[in-house]
């Protein structure tokens, strides 16, 4: 029996564009134990969004999946019908968005939307709108936000953005979950808002032992937030390791330089940058997609695609440097 | 001559309301803030969002007419109204933007974006005019061939590049940075701030650098302008302002950073838990504009508004407790 919450396996996944077929995942693999909170952490179009939106089987029409499985509590995702998606969208997974400004319907009110999420949700007597909104005021105020019976009435616009995400996390936990996808759900707000923001959301999913998955950009945030980090470049994961782990030692060539790219706050300069720019998804590079980039690639970079090499207990690092059979370091 | 390039002294800036209830009310966007910037170099204007960062950035520019209060450029006061400044003026005073998506025309190529501002201030070289055009691309790293490309056809940081570019085609004094960086990735931001730093050497350029990154101001910054709500609650030379800052906003600002490291951590020394949000800036909170949601707030705060108070050398902070405290 599987004891992971989900599990991705070879993940491949494309667009039909006017272009052609971009191949964006390419190999993803990841899992996520029950109580774990994770991160994936990678620069823009890396296939972070792509990549948890397949969970919930919500990509664009234009997307296509070539290859792979993902695995949600032993249940194939991709070969559910409707009313199995509807029972997964509805218990098992929930989402938060980058901008709740889309993400909340703006000519229903807070009330009727959450009601909504709940009433589908299957919990016992949720169609009852009494409960949905004893349910929606507790989960209010669990967020800490002031005066939830004031809020429940009140228009997605009469809300600042800070508060607008604090009503989308109360959303996402306002039944139970298995687990809760967080997609840079605080990449619009100011610094001072992105602390409370996070500390309610992580205090949320502990005190519920939720799974959660958080996409962000920064590794400021992914440090400070979740248990064990993905670092995703160009549609692969390319190292994984427990958060920790991750600050002290980075294999990889791209983690190296990401983590050199970040301007600390106590000084010292600022790194030089990578050069050159993510690559065409249209033909990318056949062997390793870093290659072009990477200041160490050699041969057989250019040819095969890395798999996962262990460098510690949990540490996986996708990279030829690191495999035995090359004999390098 | 003074070693300062540009002072702003006492510089205000309303809009007021036309409809709607709050109509006769004004938004105080920029209420009164005083400061300059020397010659060579930066200096950090750091705030959140609806603080009046830059607004202030458009009046130093010429964007907007300020309400009240004066702007000295190399010892010559500019009017307050945009209409009367020279454009010899306007040349100096050059201006990045955040965004270079949407500041940079999609339908020109390149070569016509940076020969605009040339032909404007009437600095074309009529011998070589595109060999003129291709140093100016070499200058921030950029190869000839993007002469004839659209910036659609440019990756967000080579976009920012050119954005550069076209600031530095009519040799400005002094440039206005406007979160040059906030919407690329930290691989890119890196390159395009150590470029900044390499032609601030090279030509001796001011910066007025506009963002919300305190991790970035801490190295590429000379001194920091913390704003709130359209005042400044400290100004402070880099390495001071993070060893010894004395205004709780700052402190709040500097504990909700996310940060990768132990040693940072460090720096973060006073742990103040961030709690509510920037107020609206038609209904300031009387007294201290941050009464609502600094920590340390007690009655003074609620009735008197604090004022600029020299703390040391170049060290300007806004806060009744600092007062009392050096009285004391």
């Amino acid at each position: 029996m599987d004891e992971n919450i989900v599990t991705i396996k070879d993940l491949h996944i494309g667009y039909r564009t006017f272009g052609g077929h971009v191949k964006v995942l390419n190999g993803v693999n990841l899992y996520v134990k029950p109580g774990e909170k994770v991160s994936i952490v990678g620069e823009t179009g890396c296939g972070k969004t792509t990549t948890v939106k397949a969970i919930l089987r919500i990509l664009a029409r234009q997307a296509v999946v070539t290859g792979g499985e993902i695995i949600f509590k032993g249940e194939q995702v991709l070969k559910m019908n409707k009313s199995q998606l509807q029972h997964l969208r509805g218990t098992g997974v929930s989402m938060i968005f980058q901008d709740p400004t889309s993400s909340l319907n703006p000519v229903f009110t807070i009330g009727q939307q959450m009601s909504a999420v709940i009433r589908y949700s299957g919990h016992a007597g949720a169609t009852k709108s009494k409960i949905q909104e004893e349910l929606a005021i507790k989960a209010l105020q669990e967020t800490a936000m002031p005066d939830p019976e004031r809020i429940l009435q009140s228009y997605p616009f009469q809300l600042s953005g800070g508060m607008r995400q604090r009503v989308s996390i109360a959303m996402a936990l306002s039944t139970p979950r298995e687990m809760v996808i967080a997609d840079e759900p605080t990449t619009n707000l100011d610094v001072t808002i992105q602390d409370q923001v996070l500390r309610i959301l992580k205090q949320r999913v502990e005190e519920k032992n939720t799974s959660l998955i958080l996409i962000t950009h920064s590794l400021g945030v992914a440090r400070e937030t979740t248990d064990r980090i993905y670092v995703m470049y160009a549609g692969n994961m390319v190292e994984t390791a427990p958060t920790t782990e991750l600050f002290r030692e980075q294999y990889h060539p791209y983690t190296r330089a990401l983590v050199d790219c970040i301007p600390r706050l106590s000084g010292g300069g600022v790194a030089e940058g990578i050069g050159g720019r993510i690559p065409n998804y249209l033909d990318p590079p056949p062997g390793c997609r870093f290659a072009p980039r990477c200041p160490k690639a050699f041969d057989r970079c250019w040819q095969e695609k890395p798999e996962y090499v262990n460098v510690g207990s949990s540490h996986q690092v996708a990279c030829f440097l690191y495999d035995q059979s090359t004999g390098d370091e | 001559m003074s070693e300062n390039i540009l002072e702003v002294n006492n510089l205000k800036k309303y809009f007021p309301i036309t409809k709607g209830k709050e109509k006769g009310l004004s938004v105080k966007a920029v209420d009164d803030i005083s400061f300059s910037i020397k010659r060579g170099e930066t200096l950090a204007l750091v705030g959140e969002s609806g603080s009046g960062k830059s607004t202030t950035a458009y009046n130093v520019i010429g964007m907007y007419s300020a309400t009240a209060g004066q702007i000295i450029f190399k010892d010559e006061p500019i009017s307050n109204n945009i209409k009367e400044r020279p454009l010899r003026l306007r040349k100096e005073i050059q201006m990045v933007f955040q965004d270079p998506g949407t500041t940079l025309n999609p339908r020109r190529i390149v070569k016509d974006i940076l020969s605009l501002p040339l032909k404007i201030h009437k600095l074309v070289d009529k011998k070589d005019p595109v060999g003129q055009i291709v140093r100016l691309l070499e200058e921030v790293e950029l190869p000839m061939e993007y002469l004839f490309k659209t910036p659609l056809a440019l990756g967000g940081g080579e976009r920012q590049m050119l954005a550069v570019a076209r600031a530095l085609s009519t040799n400005p004094d002094l440039i206005v940075l406007d979160e040059p960086t906030s919407a690329l990735d930290v691989s890119i931001q890196a390159k395009i701030i150590n470029m900044l730093l390499r032609l601030q050497k090279d030509y001796d350029l001011s910066y007025l650098f506009i963002t919300l990154d305190l991790s970035l101001v801490r190295n590429f910054a000379t001194r920091v302008a913390i704003m709130y709500l359209g005042k400044i609650a400290e100004i402070a030379p880099t390495e001071i302002f993070f060893s010894d800052p004395e205004h709780p906003y700052t402190k709040m600002l500097l504990s909700a950073i996310p940060v990768i490291s132990e040693k940072e951590e460090e720096v973060k020394h006073a742990k103040v838990t961030p709690k509510g949000e920037i107020p609206s800036p038609v209904n300031v909170p009387k007294g201290c504009s941050f009464n609502t949601r600094c920590p340390l707030a007690f009655d003074r705060c609620f009735v008197e508004d604090p004022v600029m108070k020299e703390v040391a050398s170049d060290h300007q902070v806004r806060c009744h407790l600092v007062e009392e405290r050096r009285q004391s």
